[in-house]
């Protein structure tokens, strides 16, 4: 198996490779972070400690997930908030943690209620043996709004929190976003001129995923009602990368660690060509379990090597400057689609989406059931290739449109 | 797996596994399953229901076209059907259509839906003679177009072929009890015990009557006659599934066919414990009538099967073949041997009605008594269940017609 140095340095510290558990159910407790260490992840971000003070009391259930058709988890919801064990149980997992991986990266997460807790709490986990601290300042369900998202949507606020966790704590450290907010960039900004190292983002989205059409309820039911609560897993790939982009665009040169719905190496590297130095998962473990980090490993080595690339760092931010906005782009062209008659099934399904979501551009031929495209109507959309479930549609012909001059086009 | 006679051979969908079946269809623009359909089943809409989850409109969708859509589902050759045409197999293989209709069939029973309203019997009264597929799905039509319709059958049970002919591991007496009930439910007049063989009786209470009697006799061939260690499969099969399976098989069987018939009476007896069975048929690998499903289910059953031999003689047990093309001598004994050369109608009782061979010679179902109509095996076609349910279907309206009403 194909182990390239996948290590990546991130605020300072040297991760092994960019994979770490999110602050989350998935790195609980000391057994839980260990198996994941041996099971290859080069991080871990220690589930959210939490101010002795402030008491955790959970529900049950907790979880529910969205389903399309037989993908058990499109996406998934929680309204679980931070570590349940005690301030001396987590201190005491930071300790033994970093004495038994000293080569692996312990981050420990932290939220407060207030400016001292703050303090505290990152002068703690410094002492206990954390390489760095994530601040969480986005959990949406949170029983006190003096902390999670509450706080993560208010710029003030961050600054003050960042400032009181730098003046516990010299360690390396990152803001954690929520991504409930429309814009992410003066919230990152003033978590960064609070002292901030860096940002992760995107924590969960609030989110109602099902009701039960019987009981009239949301999901999941506690004791006949049900909350607004986070939302993650890869149907939030897209929004995390949207975020991630504009923080890269925002503010210059930020180092960021991306979270939101990774699954496969292939949704791990769009976040590093998107800024990402590391990377981190827990939707993917609750399904699947710590060993997904094999083929995460494995799989991003075999695109570094047939990339031409020998180390992770020559990736980050690749695609960060083609992405624009939507007026600066080349209007100039339309390119048809070209349907591959061989590989066809003659399905009809271009046809139909053509017709009813498109401009009408495709005839059918009854008796070859294959597609015919109209370029007099075709307006270069590709909804046929989108639906088509043999991808035999391809880019095609590229006309220019009047008035517009022969250039080359990149497709 | 070791399976039974009385277990349903071929699992169902669980609810996941029927979405993810539905999954696989490419939901055609004009699909070729739609079109394959001898009932007029409409699978791409079924399906397409079943993918968004529409699972009652599914149910809709089969029964108010088919009376039979849960037997239909276990029993119709759909690679034959339905299936041939399916896009997917461009991709891999064609989508399961039986599975899902009978998951969707299944559904519907175990909510109890009653999607059939119930006849207004306000046209008159129809008597249908023998209670097959052609029969219960011409007594659902005439019932919905309005017709008082009394069915007579000849057995203790109701059902025909469906009753006595198919085995209980591909179609269970509990689906037969169930369809029927639903047809009972509609207003159907059933009567059971009743051979009918003076058609001018009926005729004097009925407006019209239509015979679907069936093929339900098994041929057999000069050379077997009178030989006591010979039995006609479709016997052993209705005596099998009247005992439930509980009956004396012998060690070793010969049975002479290659259809369906003969693949059923070799797996059912393998299922219920006979060590030897070997099928002979005259067909060759190729040109094999039973469909793909019950040759395999034979196969996996370990019933021998060998092609391409045509029987030449009998010396009590012993029966020597010879091939079809080849210079070649099969010689078989067996305890018990079994024909599965087919099945014939009798309708010597009907004289006044013009037949052929026992084929009742129809135009548009009617026969040459203008108040007599004629469906199923007993008419030119296709010997299949889904045949059945379509000249059932296409006889009411036919008989609907006669009666004065328009279509």
């Amino acid at each position: 198996m194909k182990h390239k140095d996948l290590s990546i340095t991130f605020l300072g510290v040297k991760f092994e490779n960019p994979f770490c558990l999110s602050s989350s159910p998935v790195g609980n407790c000391y057994e839980m972070c260990a198996k994941a260490y041996d099971a290859g992840w080069g991080g871990v971000v220690f589930k959210t400690i939490g101010p002795k003070h402030f008491e955790i009391n959970e529900v049950s259930p907790r979880f529910d997930a969205l389903t399309k058709e037989d993908t058990p988890f499109v996406g998934f919801k929680n309204m679980e908030q931070i570590a349940e064990h005690s301030l001396e149980e987590n201190l005491r997992d930071l300790k033994r943690l970093k004495e038994e991986y000293p080569n692996k990266v312990l981050i420990a997460s932290i939220m407060g209620t207030n400016e001292e807790d703050w303090v505290e709490l990152a002068r703690l986990v410094e002492e206990a043996g954390a390489d760095m601290i994530e601040m969480n300042l986005s959990c949406p369900q949170m029983t006190s709004h003096e902390m999670g998202s509450d706080v993560g949507t208010n710029a003030e606020l961050c600054k003050k929190y960042c400032m009181a966790v730098k003046r516990g704590s010299k360690l390396p450290m990152m803001a954690k976003m929520t991504p409930n907010v429309t814009d992410m960039v003066p919230i990152a900004k003033a978590c960064l001129e609070g002292g901030a190292d860096g940002i992760a983002a995107i924590n969960t989205i609030k989110s109602i995923c099902n009701v039960d059409l019987d009981k009239k309820i949301g999901l999941p039911i506690v004791n006949g009602k049900s909350s607004i609560s986070g939302y993650s897993g890869k149907a939030v790939k897209p929004v995390a990368l949207r975020f991630i982009q504009q923080l890269r665009t925002g503010i210059k040169g930020v180092e960021i660690s991306g979270i939101g719905g990774i699954e496969t190496w292939e949704d791990a590297a769009e976040f590093i060509l998107l800024g990402s130095k590391t990377l981190q998962v827990t939707t993917a473990i609750m399904q699947y379990g710590y060993r997904i980090v094999e083929d995460l490993c494995n799989g991003l080595s075999h695109y570094l090597e047939d990339q031409g690339l020998n180390s992770l760092e020559e990736l980050v931010g690749l695609a960060n400057d083609n992405i624009i906005p939507c007026e600066e782009l080349d209007r100039s062209y339309i390119v048809y689609p070209k349907v591959d008659n061989e590989k066809c099934v003659g399905c009809g399904r271009c046809y139909i989406s053509c017709f009813d979501g498109g401009h009408q551009a495709i005839s059918w031929i009854d008796d070859k059931r294959r597609p015919e495209i109209n370029k007099d109507k075709c307006v270069g959309c590709h909804l046929c290739a989108t639906v088509c479930p043999v991808r035999c549609i391809k880019k095609g012909e590229i006309v220019f449109k009047k008035g517009s001059k022969t250039h080359k086009i990149d497709l | 797996m070791k399976k039974s006679y009385l277990e349903e051979y071929e699992c169902g969908f669980t609810p996941l596994t029927v979405i993810h079946e539905a999954s696989r269809c490419l939901l055609c623009h004009d699909a070729p399953c739609s079109k394959a359909c001898p009932a007029g089943t409409d699978p791409a809409k079924f399906i397409r229901s079943v993918r968004f989850r529409n699972f009652k409109g599914a149910a809709e969708t089969i029964r108010e076209n088919n009376v039979l859509g849960s037997i239909c589902a276990r029993v119709c050759p759909t690679e034959k059907l339905c299936q041939l045409g399916c896009s997917r197999s461009g991709i891999d293989r064609p989508i399961e259509i039986g599975r899902i209709q009978r998951y969707v069939t299944d559904f519907e029973s175990s909510i109890g839906m009653e999607i059939l309203e119930k006849g207004m019997k306000n046209l008159g009264k129809v008597a249908i003679v023998g209670s097959g597929p052609a029969g219960l799905q011409a007594a659902a039509t005439l019932t919905k177009l309005g017709y008082d319709v009394t069915v007579f059958e000849k057995n203790e049970k109701l059902g025909g072929y469906l009753r006595y002919g198919i085995p209980e591991y591909r179609l269970p007496s509990e689906i037969v009890d169930l369809e029927i009930k639903r047809i009972q439910d509609l207003g159907v007049t059933f009567i059971t015990n009743k051979e009918i063989t003076n058609l001018e009786e009926l005729k004097k209470d009925y407006k019209a009557i239509l015979l679907a009697v069936g093929a339900s006799y098994g041929r057999t061939l000069p050379l077997f006659a009178n030989n006591e260690n010979v039995e006609l499969a479709v016997d052993v099969l209705a005596k099998i599934k009247d005992n439930q399976g509980k009956v004396e098989v012998p060690d070793n069987v010969l049975i002479i066919g290659g259809g369906d018939v003969a693949m059923d009476v070799g797996t059912s007896l393998k299922l219920l414990g006979c060590k030897d069975v070997t099928v002979v048929a005259r067909e060759q690998t190729f040109e094999f009538p039973a469909s793909k499903k019950e040759y395999k289910d034979a196969h996996d059953n370990d019933v021998s099967i060998i092609d391409g031999y045509t029987p030449e003689s009998i010396n009590g047990n012993e029966v020597t073949f010879k091939h079809v093309k080849l210079d070649a001598i099969l010689r078989v004994k067996a305890d018990k041997i079994i024909l599965a050369i087919g099945q014939m109608s009798k309708l010597e009782m009907f004289d006044k009605i013009t037949s052929n061979r026992g084929i009742v010679d129809v135009k548009n179902y009617q026969t040459s008594d203008e108040k007599i109509f004629a469906a199923g095996d007993i008419i030119n076609g296709d010997k299949l269940v889904v045949a059945a349910v379509k000249y059932g279907k296409e006889a009411a309206y036919a008989i609907h017609e006669y009666l004065g009403g328009k279509r």
